[in-house]
């Protein structure tokens, strides 16, 4: 098993100086040089432009550079907003909770309908509840989901006034970040209504954000249980007697259901991908939000940060799905 | 003695074969139908539309679709913010819709499949540099990555749809390389070597056809999904820039009216939403003919 972590590890490195070469490549890239960036606007005599390029260390050599940009990585630093001269790292461990309680809510929520729905769909295949359920799937797998929230605020936040429009929690409540995830914050600062308040304000995009994933997990479950419950082991538990429920939900669902974790891993990228829709569409002040806002405030150092840091997010998170996937399933092992 | 009867039962051909499959699934050829209609929307558009896509009606601002209280049946579906025709608008915006589908797949299909052959037909070393590239792509959120990118070559439909297709282009390169690598061993294909069949025909002639099935659903896939990040792309005001009458663009430029106008809104999202799932619906039944695996059930 140590052996599989390290293998997997060492394939990560290659991918990090990848990704790294991208997001250093990233600045650039983009018309004029990066002194020329940050002054925007303004005039700027050559003198002070060789001035500030030297003092940036922009005037090396791209290796020294690339090399610096690696060594500073490694050591956390990120680079800094040019707009609010935070640093990236700062800004995106004070962001980051709200969009994985984001994500969270949303694969909860994804997995809690879509696996039901799936083995309800195979146990009842040919029938109209399959296709009722196959089909609602395939709807919510072709949503653009920044349309479907649209049509979600204007029913439930404009016509029946049921919950907020943008934001995490209603101004009347104020509390300290403890662990930057609203619903736990809320219950502990004790107010009364903070928690009923968050909820409120989560749920929309939660039901978004959860759109795709929950399609897709439901559609793998299916067809994963179908290949189970033609298999011989199914069968012979149905001719010892065992009630359906304990064919279906402990025979089969146990092996169906490893397939079906692998999707769940691969939806990170997607959820990600999402957060930077349903953030923008809400106003919810998570990293999508931030890194559509950066990219069009032109703060590329919060751009080319944040992509770096995203990227690793995900890199760390496939690993562990692997990781995981080689403890429930012994054959990929080696 | 009875007479033997000997009837000579000519195998169906692959076309037939492939309706026989297709036609099966009742979904797929309801997406066929739309996706028909829209095509021929598209392509006619300029005599099916009822109005221009750009001119702006002063005296209509606002108008609400024609079942509607206020609405006239000359403007159907009511019209936006600056008097323009919402249906004129939605059916020119077909065209850019499944032109960018069009143009995405061929890019990342072309670049895909060529990457992903040489990948699994020559292993080694070009193969593992060529995954780690894939890997790294795929590292990045896709719609994150094309934002980026776009951000760097400047807003626009074309830069969009060079994004879009670059984030593409790792399904295609991974699905290719599996398929070669598996038929790469496989008797005929060392046979052809065998018979003197050079690198490229081998490649191209002899393994690449008997891959085709999964690149084809892939493909399928791929072309709503382009259509729908590129709606998303618009609707972020990356991708193609108002007045173009791309959906997503629409979108974007309808979200302030949201309160007050909820035609606005919800017809083009409608609009990329039946389109979408129309191509998916197709790319169901196109799974269902060619998987031969599925074909038993």
């Amino acid at each position: 098993m140590l052996r599989f972590i390290f293998g997997r590890l060492a394939v990560l490195v290659p991918t990090f100086i990848g990704v790294s070469i991208i997001a250093f490549s990233f600045i650039r890239l983009l018309p004029g040089d990066p002194v020329m960036l940050m002054s925007g606007e303004r005039v700027m005599s050559p003198e002070r432009h060789t001035q500030l390029m030297a003092d940036l260390g922009l005037d090396r050599p791209i290796y020294i550079q690339y090399f610096d940009y690696l060594v500073n990585l490694l050591q956390g630093d990120f680079g800094s907003s040019i707009v609010t001269k935070r640093a990236v790292l700062t800004d995106f461990l004070q962001l980051f909770p709200a969009t994985v309680e984001l994500s969270l809510c949303a694969i909860i929520l994804a997995v809690a309908l879509g696996v039901p729905a799936g083995v309800l769909a195979a146990v009842k295949r040919g029938t109209w509840l399959d296709q009722t359920l196959m089909g609602t799937a395939l709807v919510g797998y072709s949503m653009p989901i920044f349309w479907w929230g649209l049509l979600l605020v204007i029913f439930f936040s404009g016509y029946l006034g049921w919950t907020p429009v943008s934001g995490r929690i209603s101004l009347m409540y104020f509390f300290p970040q403890v662990t930057g995830f609203m619903l736990v914050d809320s219950l502990i600062s004790g107010q009364a209504g903070a928690f009923k308040s968050a909820v409120t304000y989560l749920i929309l995009p939660t039901i978004v954000l959860a759109t795709i994933p929950l399609a897709v997990i439901a559609r793998q479950t299916r067809s994963a249980m179908l290949e189970v419950l033609g298999e011989d082991y199914v069968r012979t538990a149905r001719s010892k007697g065992l009630s359906p429920f304990r064919v279906i939900g402990i025979h089969a669902l146990r092996n169906a259901l490893i397939p079906v974790v692998t999707t769940i891993g691969l939806q990170v990228g997607v959820l990600l991908a999402g957060a930077i829709l349903t953030e923008t569409i809400f106003s919810w002040p998570g990293i999508g939000k931030w890194m559509v806002d950066s990219v069009f405030k032109r703060d590329y150092q919060v751009v080319q940060g944040g992509l770096m840091l995203i990227a690793a997010v995900i890199m760390v998170v496939n690993l562990i799905v692997d990781v995981l996937y080689g403890f429930i399933n012994p054959r990929i092992r080696y | 003695m009875a007479v033997v009867e000997i009837k000579t039962i000519t195998p169906p051909n692959g076309l037939a074969e492939f309706w026989f499959y297709f036609s099966r699934n009742k979904g797929a050829v309801i997406g066929l139908a739309v996706f028909v209609i829209i095509l021929v929307l598209a392509a006619f558009a300029a005599f099916v539309a009822p109005h221009s896509p750009s001119i702006q009606n002063r005296e209509v601002l606002l108008l609400p679709p024609a079942w509607v209280e206020g609405g006239r049946l000359t403007y159907f579906l009511g019209t936006d913010a600056v008097g323009r025709d919402i249906l004129s608008r939605l059916i020119y915006g077909a065209r850019f819709s499944l032109f960018i589908g069009v143009v995405v797949v061929s890019i990342s299909v072309v670049s895909g499949v060529l990457v992903g052959l040489i990948a699994g037909y020559f292993r080694g070393r070009t193969d593992t540099i060529i995954m780690r590239v894939m890997d790294i792509i795929l590292a990045f959120p896709s719609l994150l990555l094309a934002l980026v990118l776009v951000a760097v070559l400047g807003p626009g439909l074309v830069n969009a749809m060079i994004a879009i297709s670059l984030v593409n282009l790792p399904h295609f390169v991974r699905l290719t390389r599996a398929a070669v690598m598996t038929e790469r061993t496989k008797d005929y294909v060392i046979a052809s070597k065998v018979a003197g069949a050079g690198t490229l025909r081998l490649m191209f002639l002899t393994i690449l056809p008997n891959c085709l099935a999964p690149l084809i659903v892939q493909a399928t896939l791929a072309f709503s999904a382009a259509i729908l990040d590129a709606a998303a792309l618009g609707f972020l005001g990356m991708g193609a820039q108002p007045p173009t009458p791309e959906w997503g663009t629409m979108l974007a430029e309808a979200r302030e009216f949201i309160q007050r106008a909820w035609w606005v809104v919800t017809f083009p999202g409608l609009a990329i939403l039946i389109t979408v799932l129309a191509i998916n619906l197709m790319g169901d039944g196109l799974r269902d003919a060619l998987d031969p695996k599925l074909k038993r059930s």
